[in-house]
């Protein structure tokens, strides 16, 4: 099998049945998406399936075989994605950080679905769990991603911090 | 809980009864003294300690040896090796801050990561390293300010020999040292190798900044793991890989105590393909496989017949007739009236001669962390027989002890790694079979090859130990004017504290009544106590511990009274804090913040029909005071405002703190609302998301935050913000629907919209 994620190509020994999230976890070193629950209520696992977000826990990897992946790695690389990366630093949303994959791809998703969303779509779409409690927060940064945000200043910044980080090494602060 | 300088000495605060032990021989005691190139020249990514200049560490105090804490790399990026866990209430942030601050170095230019075990790291009031209590700061503040002057101390002197010139004539700039009058400057890169050459000089020889030079604390500086949190570059344990690395699943016993029986179909599981090795540890099964998801399949299909604890188990057993709703009548049932935690006048004789007395009990439910990085450990052998452990923890020497006594090994042979915690609330700490690092390394030596063991959700929620649950019985008085002269509450419950050592410390467990004791209220006659009464679920700390139920109790029973007596709540409770200026302005300022108090009901401009509630809180050092704005919508309560006045003395980060109050405040609903760990035949009923239930973004109201900096004593941050918050909103919701609510989650109760 192979799968085509974040523009990639890689071939899968995993069997069909094997749940998406275990596949990118482990199979292929695809850390950043997590396991939360692991029955499509938490919404950490969230990855995009051709543009729209999906949970990648309750999803065998057979049924995305052909279909194009975007995990949280490859967020940067969609113009929508880093926009939305760049917004969620400049409102310092994370806390923990643990469901923060999840909720960019789903914000990621929601902005390539519709980039005018009204708060009922976005409600419809931001439904992740946070048990740090950043919705204020996540409500406050796609709101400022609907209406233009964020400023080309905290692009720089995402940038510059995209720079760093691929110099230090991701797995710091 | 409240007092750290209790926990220091009590060690109420470590579960297993163990002292963090110094273990810093390893780690430092490597190299003579300042033989090598040291730290300062180091580039990330080398071994932690393997470089480290050397010296009597165990002679320093703690905080004080910088070179274990810092390095400066020639492009000036300093890496700061924290005493203090991430998990998102921002300490790695607040070191950063408070060491660049002395230092002169700006916070954006540190990469901070958890510091290994060790002696010079147990800077919590000099002598324990754990991250919890709300401690992080407060305890360690003038410590890390000081090893930040003393790193800029030695930065100076080595520019001093470079530009052959006095240290008095030398200053710094952020990441430089400057000579004015030839207007030379070295980068703190530049000076690194030989600073570090240098001896650290004597703590108290350093001069710290006065606060209003501050350029760093106390303004709202940008987290420094904001990035890598968004980008999902942060890893957690669950996310370490290492060479050879297998991967395991266990199956817990329905019930904690049970041992394997027979384990029926073994053979089998160890038929499938991708499965490595099936176990069997204390009260699981595991099974060992290439891949996690093959593990789990495996070890869920496991059909095991579990044998009842032996009689004479001497750890916690869960029974099979446990329940919750069993538990809850029989701590409603009890009788006696326990051992005074606190007392004042003479509370029974007041009761007696009050003009009205109001009888009232109130009860709290049992929760689980529900942190969303479910619980994992990756243990590695080496040859050599010393060990590697990534855990999740808040207080790693201790982890390392606990490792120690159960392995056999020596303590300079187990490395803990600490990874990043993606949420915690109090569910890191030794809590016996309710953390996973004894299977997995148990696995490890089985297998030969490195485990790393992931708990499933389900597995989780059934090992998970508890905030526990308590009855409160209340009796208050109040005089002729309707104003209270008497307050008595008895705590029927098993506290925090207690229920983690599984044994009783003195008569009352502090953490059993924090809440109902300490407050600031001038009731004169006071009696506060708790009935003990043993549980056999295990029990936890969960953010704000006592508080996290008993301010709940208090402050709603105070507004009976105050209903009781005729009198408005908010008068009430300044009227009672008459000549408390620090509380009576935070009350001010509360009301300021929320457009004044209104108590209602009123009708919104949506039509809504509402009522708002006031509670204060003082939990841990610091002060508290919130408001809740509710409706009933759809047969449920909703929440549209929360108000939080906080005072914390001074502090570092207010957008830290913001962030902290709505996630307090976030939690705080979450268990007003929702949440609750039911337990029927000695298991729990929900093991996932589905049936335990917690706050979604769309019961999440606006949280409007003020902070208020009195100038007292420092205090913590993490969990104070969630006390004040259930009673506010309850204290609102009983009065919205003109009926007392006197037990939470809310979920229980019906409303009328």
């Amino acid at each position: 099998m192979e799968l085509e994620i974040n523009g990639k190509s890689y071939p899968v020994e995993s069997d069909a049945d094997t749940p998406l999230l275990w596949v990118l976890r482990d199979e292929l070193g695809l850390t950043g998406t997590k396991y939360g629950c692991g029955i499509a209520q938490c919404g950490a696992c969230s990855v995009l399936l051709d543009g729209r977000v999906i949970r990648s826990c309750v999803t065998p990897v057979a049924g995305v075989a052909g279909r194009k992946i975007t995990t949280i790695e490859g967020v940067e690389d969609d113009p929508a994605g880093r926009r939305v990366v760049a917004a969620w630093v400049a409102h310092q949303v994370p806390q923990c950080g643990y469901c923060q994959s999840g909720q960019v791809m789903a914000a990621t998703s929601l902005l390539k679905q519709s980039p005018q969303p009204g708060d009922d779509e976005i409600a419809a779409v931001m439904t992740n769990l946070c048990r740090c409690g950043t919705y204020n927060a996540i409500h406050a940064t796609v709101r400022d991603l609907v209406n233009g945000g964020p400023s080309p200043e905290a692009e720089k910044a995402r940038a510059e911090a995209a720079r760093a980080s691929n110099r230090d090494g991701g797995a710091h602060a | 809980m409240n007092n750290p300088e209790e926990i220091a000495t009590t060690r109420e605060f470590f579960p297993s009864g163990e002292l963090p032990v110094n273990l810093s021989r390893r780690r430092f005691l490597l190299a003579s003294a300042g033989v090598s190139a040291g730290a300062f020249v180091l580039g990330l990514g080398l071994p932690l300690g393997k470089a480290r200049a050397s010296g009597a560490s165990e002679a320093m105090a703690p905080g004080t040896r910088v070179p274990a804490f810092l390095e400066i790399r020639p492009d000036n990026r300093i890496r700061f090796y924290s005493p203090f866990n991430e998990g998102g209430q921002g300490v790695f942030t607040a070191m950063a801050q408070i060491v660049g601050e002395e230092m002169d170095a700006d916070p954006a230019s540190f990469i901070v990561d958890n510091a290994p075990t060790g002696h010079q790291f147990q800077v919590v009031n000099g002598r324990m390293r754990i991250t919890g209590g709300s401690m992080s700061v407060r305890s360690s503040y003038m410590t890390m300010r000081r090893l930040g002057a003393l790193a800029r101390s030695m930065l100076l002197q080595a520019a001093s020999k470079r530009l052959g010139v006095a240290v008095d004539k030398l200053d710094t700039e952020p990441g430089r040292v400057v000579h004015a009058a030839s207007g030379k400057s070295l980068t703190y890169g530049e000076l690194a190798p030989q600073a570090l050459d240098l001896p650290v000089p004597a703590p108290d020889s350093v001069k710290l900044k006065n606060p209003a030079q501050f350029r760093w604390i106390g303004k709202p500086v940008k987290r420094v793991d904001a990035y890598a949190k968004s980008t999902g570059r942060a890893q957690y344990t669950i996310d370490i890989r290492v060479e050879g690395m297998l991967h395991a699943a266990v199956q817990h016993a329905p019930r904690l105590g049970m041992t394997v029986g027979t384990f029926r179909n073994e053979a089998q599981l160890k038929a499938m393909k991708g499965v490595h090795s099936v176990h069997r540890l204390p009260g699981a099964v595991a099974v060992v496989a290439e891949r996690w998801w093959v593990a789990r399949k495996a070890v869920d299909a496991a059909q095991v017949d579990w044998k009842e604890a032996a009689a004479d188990a001497s750890a916690r057993v869960m029974p099979a007739d446990f329940s919750t709703q069993a538990y809850r009548e029989q701590l409603l049932r009890a009788k006696g009236e326990g051992e005074t935690a606190e007392s004042a006048g003479r509370p029974g004789k007041a009761l007696d001669n009050a003009h009205t007395v109001v009888d009232a009990t109130y009860w709290s439910q049992y929760l689980h962390h529900a942190q969303l990085e479910p619980p994992s450990t990756l243990a590695r052998f080496h040859a050599d027989g010393s060990l590697e452990v990534w855990v999740p923890n808040q207080a790693p020497d201790m982890f390392q002890a606990d490792i120690a006594k159960k392995t056999g090994l020596d303590p300079d042979r187990i490395t803990v790694h600490s990874p990043m915690l993606g949420g915690f609330f109090g569910r890191h700490f030794l809590y016996g079979p309710g953390v996973p690092y004894m299977q997995a390394i148990e696995l490890a030596r089985a297998t030969g090859r490195p485990v790393k063991l992931i708990w499933s959700r389900e597995q989780e929620f059934l090992r998970d130990p508890m905030r526990p649950m308590s009855v409160v019985r209340f009796r208050g008085g109040l005089d002729a004017r309707g104003l209270p002269v008497a307050l008595e509450a008895v705590a029927v419950t098993e506290g925090a504290s207690e229920g983690v050592a599984n044994k009783r410390r003195g008569k009352v467990d502090s953490s059993a009544v924090e809440g109902l004791a300490g407050k600031a209220y001038a009731i004169p006659n006071r009696r506060i106590a708790q009935l003990y009464m043993k549980t056999p679920a295990t029990l936890a700390y969960w953010r704000s511990v006592g508080h996290s139920m008993n301010d709940f109790f208090y402050e709603t029973f105070l507004d009976e009274l105050a209903d009781k007596g005729g009198q408005d709540p908010f008068e009430l409770r300044l009227r009672l804090l008459e000549g408390n200026a620090r509380l009576t302005h935070l009350l001010r300022e509360l009301a300021d913040l929320a457009g004044d108090w209104k108590r209602g009901p009123f009708t919104a401009p949506d039509g809504s029909r509402r009522a708002r509630g006031v509670a204060m809180a003082s939990p841990f050092g610091s002060q508290a005071a919130a408001m809740a704005e509710v409706s009933i919508e759809n047969g449920q309560v909703r929440v549209h405002d929360v108000w939080q006045a906080i005072d914390p003395g001074s502090i570092v980060n207010p957008a830290i703190i913001e962030a902290q109050v709505a996630s307090a405040v976030s939690l705080g609903l979450s268990e007003t609302l929702l949440e609750e760990t039911v337990y029927e035949h000695g298991m729990p009923v929900a093991r996932n998301f589905d049936k335990y239930r917690i706050l979604p973004p769309d019961r999440m109201p606006r949280v409007h935050v003020r902070i208020v900096e009195s100038g007292a004593k420092m205090g913590g941050i993490g969990e104070p913000p969630l006390p004040a918050t259930p009673p506010a909103v309850v204290n609102a919701v009983s009065h919205l629907i003109g009926r007392r609510i006197r037990s939470i989650p809310l979920s229980q109760h019906e409303f009328k919209t």
